[in-house]
């Protein structure tokens, strides 16, 4: 679906996704490092399980929620990779229900 | 990052640039907040670090923002990056999330300048894996040098469509096809608005440039279609669409979709300012004075958050914004403050001569945003369907928040960013009222979900 054009002197660095080590270049957001890797999902949505992958890439969709560091649901287009980051493809809601407030008045 | 400043900018696209700049240039203690990692917005989006080469196909009217940015640079404004504004109240207080930390600082001005995003338009097959927006497509380009690898069909309608099309070209990308829905009678209805658009006649030739540079290299470009669908199991497959009376097909494994952009109004509505409904630009706006001052006093809002009038004059509006900032807090008076700003306003003026024409001639048609089938989804999130919407209205509940209620649409994590103009489109529909009157959600914070355990760490309101 999509390839990285090759670039001059991006630095490189390592990160995990799910389980498998990758590479990507420093700066460029979760979203973007995994996109170009053409998973089929990055998440599977909490009522019907059907499988997503990011949207907008501008943050305001949230369809690329992400387990990022153990931690679930962070948008992976808004968080930067850092060298050993471990990423993962969001089940459902996620190992741990961590959204609260906003929207549910 | 200090718990008070005389002005906080949120967002650092143009207009947050320009507004913090001009402030700080005059010794007001400033920070600006923005989501992304590097100043620019989305429009500038890494404009420092990008290679010379993607900088080069992205064409002159990206490379504007080093300017901008470096100013920015240059000047004594704090800069917070990768920081997200998640409320904003009455009494100037914003709750921030920074390093994972949850936090509030206060400021006797805020200017918003939170820019625009896509509008969404919900279509059969949208939340398949392989749809995407083609601000996403940008964006990705932009920051990660990523572009299509297996060809990609383009559709909608505006001209950011047409600018993505002219940089996919040049970068080797495989357009499948151009899928135009912009409806021919809007050529006439834009007629009486092109004097004026002349004008800016920099905008307009620039837009047949592409378009022809584009039939050149032989992209087929499809005008007038219509009943665009994503089909796929599991993935995008196929596109499939009406034109020229006949049901056609693609085989595509990406489809970027763009309808135009929208103000990021999330702010300013849990802010609680006034907003308005603006039917040329087919939007929700806040309601602004000429310098940008909401209807909360010194809260400011400049910039494409305010209503769409483009990267440039985005950068005018933010200068006006620090002006009006500086005479509010005494800096400057507001003799200064005017003459000060005549040449931002008179430029501000001249950019604005296109939109007119823009906006009539990528109008878009009622039975796009508001005859979504029953069962297309329209809430991302909650998987809402049109069909259930309708249902809901029928069943009488009879506005925006109503609906929102009793269907969940809108309350997943999101938060309606994405369905909010389609249900008020939708329940206006199926009520025979206006947009205007079905309403938007009201907006609450936090606008961005917060862990619990972020929530624990926040001192009480008011005590930070
Ligand atoms: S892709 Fe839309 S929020 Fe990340």
């Amino acid at each position: 679906m999509f390839k990285q054009l090759p670039a001059d002197e991006t630095e490189i660095i390592g990160i995990v996704f799910n389980g498998k080590a990758l590479q990507a270049p420093k700066g460029i957001s979760v979203a973007a490092a995994i996109l170009s890797r053409n998973p089929d999902h990055t998440r599977t949505t909490p009522v019907t399980g059907s499988k997503r992958l990011p949207f907008c890439m501008m943050g305001v969709c949230y369809e690329c929620l992400m387990v990022i560091d153990g931690q679930a649901n962070r948008r992976a287009c808004a968080t930067y990779v850092e060298e050993g980051m471990r990423i993962e493809t969001q089940l459902g809601v996620g190992p741990a229900l961590a959204l609260e407030g906003g929207g549910s008045e | 990052m200090n718990n008070h400043y005389q002005l906080l900018v949120i967002g650092g696209g143009p207009a947050g640039l320009a507004a913090a700049t001009t402030a700080a240039e005059r010794g007001v203690t400033c920070a600006l907040l923005d989501e992304q990692p590097t100043p620019g917005g989305q429009i500038y989006r890494a404009i420092e670090a990008i290679p010379e080469q993607r900088a080069k196909l992205l064409g002159p009217e990206y490379l504007r923002g080093r300017k901008l940015v470096n100013e920015f640079r240059q000047s004594a404004a704090e800069y917070f990056p990768e920081t997200q504004v998640w409320s904003i109240d009455k009494e100037h207080q914003a709750g921030l999330l920074h390093n994972h930390q949850a936090h509030f600082i206060t400021a006797d001005q805020i200017i918003i300048a939170s820019g625009a995003m896509e509008r969404p338009v919900p279509f059969p097959g949208w939340t398949l894996p392989g749809v995407m927006q083609a601000g996403a497509g940008q964006i990705l380009f932009k920051s990660a040098g990523i572009v299509p690898d297996n060809g990609v069909v383009l559709a909608g309608s505006g001209p950011l469509l047409l600018l993505l099309a002219w940089q996919y070209l040049h970068a080797g990308v495989e357009i499948r096809v151009l899928l135009d829905v912009t409806p021919f009678a809007n050529h006439l209805q834009a007629l009486p608005e092109l004097p004026r658009a002349l004008l800016a006649y920099r905008y307009l030739s620039k837009g047949i440039a592409y378009q022809l540079e584009l039939k050149r290299a032989g992209i087929p470009i499809m005008f007038g279609v219509s009943d665009l669908t994503a089909e796929g199991n599991e993935r995008l497959q196929r596109v499939r669409f009406s034109h020229a009376g006949k049901r056609k097909s693609i085989v595509s494994e990406l489809l970027l979709t763009h309808f135009g952009v929208i103000p990021h109004i999330w702010l300013t509505q849990a802010a609680g300012c006034k907003h308005r409904w603006d039917n040329s630009q087919q939007c929700w706006r806040p309601e602004l004075d000429d310098w940008g001052n909401t209807d909360i006093e010194g809260i400011l809002v400049a910039g494409d958050g305010a209503g769409i009038y483009g990267a440039r004059a985005a950068e005018h509006a933010g200068r006006l914004a620090g002006l009006q900032v500086l005479s509010a807090l005494n800096v400057i008076s507001r003799q200064e403050r005017d003459q000060l700003s005549r040449k931002d306003r008179k430029r501000l003026h001249e950019e604005r001569h296109i939109r007119p024409f823009l906006e009539a001639y990528f109008h878009l048609p009622d039975n796009l945003l508001a005859t979504p089938g029953n069962d297309t989804i329209v809430c991302r999130c909650e998987e809402v369907t049109a069909g259930q919407i309708r249902e809901a209205v029928a069943a009488g509940h009879e506005n925006s928040n109503q609906v929102k209620f009793f269907t969940r649409c809108g309350m997943g994590p999101c938060q309606g960013r994405q369905c909010a103009n389609a249900v008020a489109h939708i329940v206006a529909d199926a009520r025979g009222k206006s947009v205007a009157e079905t309403g938007l959600f009201r907006g609450r914070p936090p606008v961005s979900p917060l862990t619990l355990g972020q929530l624990a760490q926040l001192p009480k309101k008011g005590t930070a």
